[in-house]
């Protein structure tokens, strides 16, 4: 699997570290159901999906990536801070 | 038929034609007391249980492939009980009991080999640590050991212990650790269950769980429809695909855990080895094959083959550890699904829907379990009640705040 950093480019895999789901994050005094599936509770599909990845050994940015956890197809690649899959 | 050494001689002088079908491949029928979804490891133990424990009969296991067909045979086969934490000690230590009865209660050779667990350790903070651990063991009975580098080099002579990166200064011994035929123990949990009468249906694969009222009616399967007062999900990889089938969403994460097997050596490691440094473990096959693996591939994914990164680091690890391995030839990889929670503990439980039970979360860690995961899920569908040595196992526990997080990883799936 290779990656395209919007910054950086097509890069190996092994530059990058995976955070996990791409979800928005609760406001701080949600309730409690709200955090516990923020942080625990997932679809786990098995087709495509969003999550975050970290261009660690890259620019540093974080990264949204859409890809398929199946074939590992990757069908897109945005900088988080753009991206509307982590804004609540 | 019950087998004996007696049996395997008559037979081998016979031309062995007289062995039967070792179960049978009934057809579903319209309704059962109980369905269990998935004929993995933990599917059979606990169809198995429930008849011999607690009497029932009127059960069936339903598999989309054929028994045994997923991680039960695809793992590197480590059987040990050296966790610290309460709620894995307690249950991974009862598991290894039933372990060492399981050849005479199955009537059935899982070549259950108890040749030591060594844990390896680098630095004197990781020394205090398995102190620690050691001592949780030993309190449990199960046995613990710290070696020096002396005691160690006696055991195992072939490891790199000067390595600059990663001197070997010792290690931990679990003597009751050791290894056992994957395979054999999908086969024997079968034929036992088939043998008290439980129905294993393959190639029927459950495709929606039907709910009235809040409780489970039945499952729809690639079969036709299958009436049933209790549901039992057991499908590993898969648990997050099938809960939503009853409208559950579960704390899990699916990964991919590569294993490796070398060309047959002969002899040479009498042990299950795990390095300290990074994720690498180690032991030999019957066979002669060298069986080890590393850490999972690290992101979602269900892809039953590995990637090229993870083979690479696994592969320097071994080297690291045992330059002498660099002589043997790889002859296989593959990888399983793992369905990894958050806190790296499994969960068995009762969920919101009446009727409808949960064994889910082995994360790489579910072949030792299989014994008392099939037991304490068994009496918990009998009974209604946890067992227990699985009563920590809740699916609650994440909201609550009760983690097992045994190496302190923190909340997140992959780091487990
Ligand atoms: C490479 C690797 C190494 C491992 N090493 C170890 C180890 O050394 N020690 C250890 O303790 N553990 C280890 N494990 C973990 C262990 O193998 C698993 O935790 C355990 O086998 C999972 O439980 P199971 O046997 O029931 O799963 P499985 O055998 O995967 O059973 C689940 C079954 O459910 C079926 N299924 C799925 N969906 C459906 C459906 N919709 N309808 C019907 N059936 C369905 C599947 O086909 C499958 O047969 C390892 C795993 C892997 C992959
Ligand atoms: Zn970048």
């Amino acid at each position: 699997m290779r990656i395209k950093c919007p910054l950086c480019g097509e890069r190996d895999l092994r530059e990058f570290t995976y955070r996990g789901a791409a979800l928005p994050r609760p406001a701080p005094d949600a309730p409690d159901e709200a955090w516990d599936a923020y942080l625990h509770l997932r679809d786990n599909p098995a087709g495509p999906t969003r999550d975050l990845w970290h261009h660690r050994a890259g620019c540093s940015a974080w990264l949204v990536v859409r890809r398929d956890t199946a074939t590992h197809e990757i069908f897109g690649v945005e900088l988080a801070t753009r991206s509307r899959a982590v804004r609540a | 038929m019950r087998y004996s050494g007696f049996k395997v001689l008559v037979q081998g002088l016979t031309g062995n034609r007289g062995w039967a079908p070792v179960w049978r491949t009934p057809d579903p029928r319209p309704a059962y007391d109980i369905v269990i979804i998935g004929g993995g490891g933990h599917g059979l133990s606990t169809a198995f249980y429930l008849a011999k424990t607690h009497g029932l009969r009127n059960i069936a296991v339903l598999e989309k492939g054929y028994l045994g067909g997923g991680n039960i045979g695809r793992n590197t086969t480590i059987v040990r009980a050296d966790y610290s934490l309460p709620g894995n000690s307690e249950f991974y230590s009862h598991s290894l009991k039933l372990w060492e009865g399981l050849e005479r209660e199955l009537n059935f050779n899982v070549m259950h080999s108890q040749r030591g667990v060594i844990r390896l350790f680098h630095s004197d903070g990781q020394r205090d640590h398995y102190v620690f651990a050691g001592n949780a063991i030993a309190n449990r009975g199960d046995g613990a050991e710290l070696l020096d580098q002396d005691g160690l080099r006696r055991l195992v002579p072939y490891l790199d212990y000067d390595n600059a990166r990663f001197p070997i200064l010792g290690g931990l011994l679990h003597r009751r650790g050791g290894t056992a035929r994957h395979d054999a123990v999908a086969w024997g949990y079968a034929r036992g269950a088939d043998g008290l009468g439980v129905d294993l249906v393959q190639n029927c694969e459950v495709t929606g769980i039907d709910i009235r009222n809040g409780a489970v009616t039945g499952v729809q399967t690639g079969r036709g429809p299958i009436r049933a007062r209790k549901v039992a999900i057991v499908v590993a990889g898969r648990s997050s695909q099938v809960a939503a089938m009853a409208g559950l969403r579960l704390p899990i994460e699916s990964h991919v855990l590569q294993a490796f097997v070398t060309e047959g050596l002969k002899p040479v490691v009498n042990h299950v080895i795990s390095f300290g440094m990074g994720h690498f473990y180690i032991s030999q096959s019957d066979k002669g094959g060298l069986v080890f693996g590393g850490d999972l591939d690290f992101y979602a994914s269900y892809a039953q083959r590995g990637n090229l990164a993870r083979q690479e680091q696994v592969m320097e690890a071994a080297m690291t550890l045992m330059p002498m391995i660099g002589k043997a030839r790889v002859l296989r990889s593959w990888g399983g699904i793992m369905d990894m929670t958050p806190d790296g503990s499994p969960i068995i439980d009762k969920t919101p829907v009446d009727g409808l039970f949960l064994n889910a979360g082995w994360c790489y860690g579910g072949f030792k379990a299989v014994p008392a995961s099939g037991e304490a899920f068994a009496h918990l569908i009998a009974t209604g009640r946890p067992h227990p040595v699985a009563r920590r196992f809740r699916l609650d526990r994440f909201r609550s705040g009760h983690l097992i997080d045994e190496e302190g990883a923190g909340s997140q799936h992959n780091l487990h």
